[in-house]
Formats: C-alpha cells, structure tokens, sequence
C-alpha cells in the first residue's frame, strides 16, 4: 500500500502519541491540512504563526511532551524564527513543520518560498528540508527522538508542497540511526559521584543550585530528597522554578539578577556550590569572578558542553540529574549545618523581599501575591518578559515543576499570552495565568481570538504601568530617567479589547478591588483580561547592577 | 595557540552549514576548513584549523559533538599528525628571474605547471611552513594569484 506524505506526516505524529497541534494554514502546506481535516488530531488554529510555536512550546514546558507546530512556506515559516530561538535557548522539545513551495521551484525566488531550512540551522537543535518523500518517515521518526533526548530542543522540518502529495511505499518507522548524540566524557560516572559524595560531606555552607534541567529530567523527588538528608539550602534559577518547593524552609527562592538577597548571600558565602541543570547564564551570576568565590562546584548537566563553559567545575558528572541525584542520594548520611542554616535564617530574616506597600495606588507586587493567595500557589503561572516576569518570579511561590512558563534565555515579550493557551490546553484542569505586561501583552494580544474560539479558558492579568517597565527601570538608574521610547502614552482599552474579541474584560483601579477582580475572573467561564492599573514607575528590587557581583544588590530607593 | 581538529561527519548535503554555522554564531576563530569524503563514502572529514586557548578548544570541540550529524571529533597534535597543505601559486616572471624562480621551486619540490612570457604557475604540496617558506620567497618577485586548499591531516599511528 502507498500511502501520500501528507498522510505519512498524519499517521506519524498519531503514532507518536500526538493529540494536539499548534498551527496556520497555507498555500504550501495544504495537502497536510487536508490530511488533517479528517483527523483525530486536534488542530489548534492560531492568528499568527508565533502564537501557534508559543503555544506549542507552553504545551511541551507543561507536559513534557513533544510540542507541535505548523507553519506554511516563505512569510509563515519565518514567523516561527523567534519561536524556535526561544526554545532552542530553554531548551524545550518542539517539533516544528514548515511547508516549502515544490521541489522543482525551491531556489527560483518563488512566491512564498524563503530558505528556512538555511535560517533555522542557528536556532535549531537540528534541522531538515525532506527532498524524497522516501525519507519522510525517517526524518520524522529522528526528528521525535532527536527533540526529546539529551537535553531537549527544538528541531524544524520543511517539506516541499509535491513531497506532500507524491506517494510512497517506505512509511513504516525503523530503528533511529544516528551517531551518538554526545560525545562520551571519560569521566568515570561513579567515580564522580563518590567524589561529590565527599565533597558534600566535607561541606561546611554547601548550597544547591537548581536550573530548569532539574525540570526536564523529572528530578524534583530525588533534590528534596538530597537537599533535606544533606540539609543543603536551594536557590533556583527562573528556568528551575518550581523544581524545589518554594515554601520548603530550604528554599532560598531564585538567585541572580533579580534574586532574593538570601540567595545571592548564601551562593557569595558558600564553601560548595552544587549546580544542576543550570548553566551560569549571566543573568545569574553577574560578575562571574565573584560569583560563588569561595564554594568549589560540583556540575550535573546531560549537556557536556555546558560543563566548564563559563566557570572552572571541579566535580563534572555528565548524566541524567534525575539519576545521578538519586545514587547521590544512597551515598549519603543525614547531615546538619545548624550554623550555616542559622546564617542564612537571620538573612531570610533580615533582608526578605519587600515593597513599599504606602499609598493608595495598585502596587504590582500585591497583585502577585493576591493571585498567589487566591489560587493557593497551584495554578500554572506563564510570564511575559520584563518586570511582570521577574515580579512573577518573586513574588508566586511554586511547589511544583512544570508549572511555571516563562521566556528565560532569549527573553521573548509576547511569549507568555499563547504559550498560556498551550499550557491550557496540555493541562486543561489547572488554572491558568498568564501574568503579562501592557507592552508584552499587546506583542500577541490577536492570540485572545485563539483562546476564545477554542475556548480554552486561560486568565490575563496586566500589570498595566504605561511603560515598558523593565526597560524604563534601567533607564531610571542607569540613563539619568531619559525615558526614551519606553512610554507607551495613553493605554488602549483592554476590557473593550477582550470584551470585541469575545473574550471578558475586567479593569481594577484599587487595591481593594484586585481580590474579588481574580475571584471573578476565576469564576466566569471564559478567558478573561484583567487590566490592573498599577504604580506606573514601581522598580523590580532588588537588583543587580550589569556586571556586578550578585551581592551588590541595589534595592528601594537606591539610584535616584 | 592553533590546534587541528579532524571532524568525522554524516556526508549529506547541509552538514557543512551546521558544521561552519557553529564557529561563526559562537564567534570561534577558523583559520582554515576543509571537507572531503573518507575511505567510507557515508562519511566526510572536516578538517579544521581553529585558534584559541585550551578552554576555547574544549568548548569548540564539545559544541561539535553536539551537532547531530557529527560522529567524532579530534584534536590532532601538529606533532603526531601528518599535516598537508597544497597551493598553486602564479609568479610574475621575466627572461632574467624565470631560471630563479625554477630553481626555488625545485628546491621545495614544488611543479612548474604552467608557464607564459610573463608568468610562471608552481603547484607546491607540504607542510604549512614549507609553504609560507616558498611563499616568502616568491613574494619578491610578485605573485599576481594564489590558491590554498587549506590544511588536511591524519593522526600518525606510528609510535612516537
């Protein structure tokens, strides 16, 4: 039997265990719609290519599962650029597909074809253009495996409208043959854990510092485990959220740019510093020689290229940080450091996060904390970019993983609306907001049309200050308040907006007013935009400054 | 410092894309890359010539393997590597130097390939010195174009 490629790609990602794609239809890719049409894949019809990859990549943060997106050829498979650049950097598994105009016409300037094959290599884990249709299932078979394993990423497919159509035999899914994809570390696996093993029982200050790899690998149980047997304090970074319990009297909250001052302080002081999953991106350690100057540091990664790429690590272990932390784990004895946890309890104590709770205006913060209180620290948080991510960051508190989706590495403003509906969609029992900015949210606000023909009911709440918060922030301490470019004037009518696309609208100018505002929001059956008209030039504190030491923070008041 | 990595890689078209893609968005120095296929026709060999200092070179190597369509990578020692270089250089000549010009090339073992009233074109196959060396002398006389395949190598097998 033959069978079309469209048809191959259908069947393919069924048997992959594919229930829901993200995507925009096209000239190029209407043999695979057509597929589609008849279906049991749910297909998710966004207004823009970009908010079909974000939502793809929030369903993959939240689920783990490969997520799935489709674009058509030239203007529809550029609009997945920054898409696939912002998982590649969060290193998220995404599969995303591209149409491309026939074989015979690649290379002739056609109308719609651009050369995303050759654009994407930078912003992919790998990257293919299928010219055979013999090679289709192949290619998708390699594409599931290489998206999913090692450390996770993003991988682009384009294929031709004619491979689409033309038939093959050869649809039956083989072994993978791939060359190993990391190159084996001499290192003796073991060998190191023991070595860790004695370095943290030597350790004095030792601190456990978490990235989102902890995340992907699934190794929440086996860190609180280690973390409360070894009595070790955890800072995570944005990616790590969630990764520890951050009610858990060991959390130290996040560390870095915009971290907590306990955090910063007890990496600053540490005799050992544990990372894992994490890769010393300079958000998090500002200036890197004085970031941790007295801890020697033990490195779990599953990426060997990480290892010793920014900061010298005396233990590498190369792995799975789910596993090694587990024979980590056995190797132990229960251990305490009451003076250490004494010293980081009179920090905690001393320096906790704080606003300036004064006055009768919206401080954002608060809106944080009330949507925190009200939806009991269990819903999924997604951010957008700036000072509503950060504030996002401090002030809702995470005891889950996979619950907090935000932009890390590449920093995306417009991530956070659609990747909300991806996440919505993955985890469709789980409250969902998206925690935005005026300026971020209005990069992908079309994506409320999404949400509400699909009704998939997710929560908007703009901290809505008028400016591009973080960029006015900087320019306040380090530009002497030149505001340039960063004022967004008279703001648009979000309520009327949410209200035209069909979706709700509330708008809360009080403090007293946000509680029972998120109360309602929570309770109407619908995707709703909250506009909190908050303090238009609250700061995110504290803060390091670019290039500093993370326990050179500034905080309220300073740099005025 | 400049180290010689010979990259083993799945032969398909792109590879070298991903392969040149990765120095240039990591801002690594190459001096030079060569591609050609191996005893196995499945299989190239990139060889390039990178500078840097160790840390450099470990990440260098370590972001190759990553590359999906890479199978090994290794850094060849000058000193237990036999390096090759070829070049073809097109000299400017007159009655009175053309015997000079011979002579040098027949000193390194270099070919006349071609050869008109005003030129003289040598091919010179060698070690990187030896050609720099040819180079430099030629210089004098003007050389109107030159050709370099940049570096190949192979680590020796026999014991140091």
């Amino acid at each position: 039997m033959k069978k079309s490629g469209a048809k191959i790609f259908v069947d393919t990602l069924i048997e992959h265990g594919v229930d829901t794609i993200f995507g925009f239809p096209g000239g190029a890719v209407l043999p695979i719609y057509d597929q589609l049409y008849q279906s049991p894949v749910r297909h998710i019809l966004t207004r823009h290519e970009q908010g079909a990859i974000h939502a793809a990549d929030g369903y993959a943060r939240v689920t783990g599962k490969a997520g799935i997106c489709i674009a058509t050829s030239g203007p529809g498979a550029t609009n997945l650029v920054t898409g696939l650049a912002n998982a590649f950097m969060d290193s998220v598994p995404l599969i995303a597909f591209s149409g491309q105009v026939p074989t015979s016409m690649i290379g002739n300037d056609s109308f719609q074809e651009a050369d995303i094959y050759g654009i994407t290599i930078p912003v992919t884990k790998y990257n293919y253009l299928v010219k055979d249709v013999n090679n289709l299932r192949r290619v998708l078979d390699e594409a599931f495996h290489i998206a999913r394993t090692g450390r996770p990423g993003p991988v682009l497919i384009d294929i031709p409208k004619d491979v689409q159509i033309k038939e093959t035999e050869f649809w039956e899914g083989k072994e993978i043959d791939l060359p190993p994809n990391h190159r084996a570390d001499d290192l003796d696996i073991q060998k190191q854990i023991k070595r860790a093993a004695e370095a943290i029982r030597n350790a004095k200050r030792p601190v456990l510092y978490v990235g989102g790899g902890a995340i992907i690998s699934g190794a929440s149980e086996p860190l609180k485990k280690l973390a409360e047997k070894a009595s070790i304090p955890v800072t995570t970074t944005l990616m790590g959220k969630g990764s520890f319990p951050e009610t858990h009297p060991l959390s130290l909250g996040m560390l870095g740019m915009h971290g907590t001052k306990y955090a910063n302080y007890a990496v600053t002081e540490a005799d050992l510093l544990i990372a894992i999953g994490a890769r010393f991106d300079d958000r998090v350690t500002g200036d890197i020689k004085r970031f941790a100057p007295n801890a020697g540091i033990i490195h779990i990664d599953i990426d060997p290229a990480e290892i010793s790429k920014i900061i010298k690590v005396d233990i590498p272990m190369v792995g799975d940080a789910n596993d090694i932390l587990s024979a980590l784990c056995k190797m132990l004895e229960s251990k305490r450091h009451p003076e250490w946890l004494d010293k980081i309890a009179e920090w905690k104590r001393d320096y906790p996060l704080s606003y300036d709770k004064s006055g009768n205006e919206i401080k954002p913060q608060y809106v944080v904390e009330k949507i925190y209180e009200v939806t009991k620290g269990d819903a999924i948080i997604a951010t957008e970019v700036g000072q509503n991510q950060m504030w996002a960051a401090q002030y809702y508190l995470l005891d889950r993983p996979r619950s907090f989706v935000s932009s890390g590495g590449l920093g995306t403003m417009g991530f956070g609306f659609p990747a909300s509906i991806g996440a919505k969609v993955g985890c469709p029992d789980r409250v969902v907001f998206d925690i935005a900015g005026d300026g971020s949210f209005q990069m992908t606000i079309q994506e409320l049309a999404t949400a509400v023909q699909d009704g998939i009911n997710v929560k908007i709440a703009i901290l809505n200050n008028g400016y591009l918060g973080m960029v006015r922030q900087w320019q306040e301490i380090f530009f002497g308040r030149r505001y340039s470019s960063t004022c967004l004037g008279k703001s648009p009518d979000f309520v009327a907006i949410a209200k035209g696309y069909g979706a709700e609208g509330i708008r809360v100018t009080k403090p007293e007013d946000v509680e029972p505002a998120i109360k309602q929001a929570l309770q109407t059956d619908k995707p709703v935009v909250i506009d909190f008209c908050v303090s238009p030039e609250e700061n995110v504190f504290p803060m390091v400054p670019p290039g500093e030491a993370i326990d050179k923070m500034l905080d309220q008041g300073s740099g005025k | 410092m400049r180290h010689i990595l010979s990259v083993l890689v799945r032969n398909h078209a792109g590879v070298l894309s991903h392969v040149a893609g990765l120095f240039t968005r990591r801002s690594y120095n190459i001096e030079s890359l060569v591609a050609g296929e191996t005893e196995d026709p499945d299989i190239s060999r990139i060889t390039i010539v990178v500078a840097g200092d160790e840390r450099v070179l470990e990440q260098v190597s370590k972001q190759l393997g990553k590359l999906v369509d890479v199978i090994s990578v290794s850094d060849l020692k000058y000193d237990r590597a036999v390096t090759r270089e070829l070049s073809i250089i097109t000299v400017k000549s007159t009655a009175k130097t053309r015997y000079e010009i011979i002579e040098i090339a027949e000193v390194f073992g270099a070919k006349v390939v071609d050869m008109s009233e005003k030129t003289i074109t040598i091919e010179i196959t060698g070690e990187e010195r030896v050609i720099k060396n040819v180079v430099n002398l030629l210089r004098p006389f003007g050389i109107e174009e030159m050709a370099r395949t940049g570096l190949i190598a192979l680590g020796l097998k026999s014991p140091s």
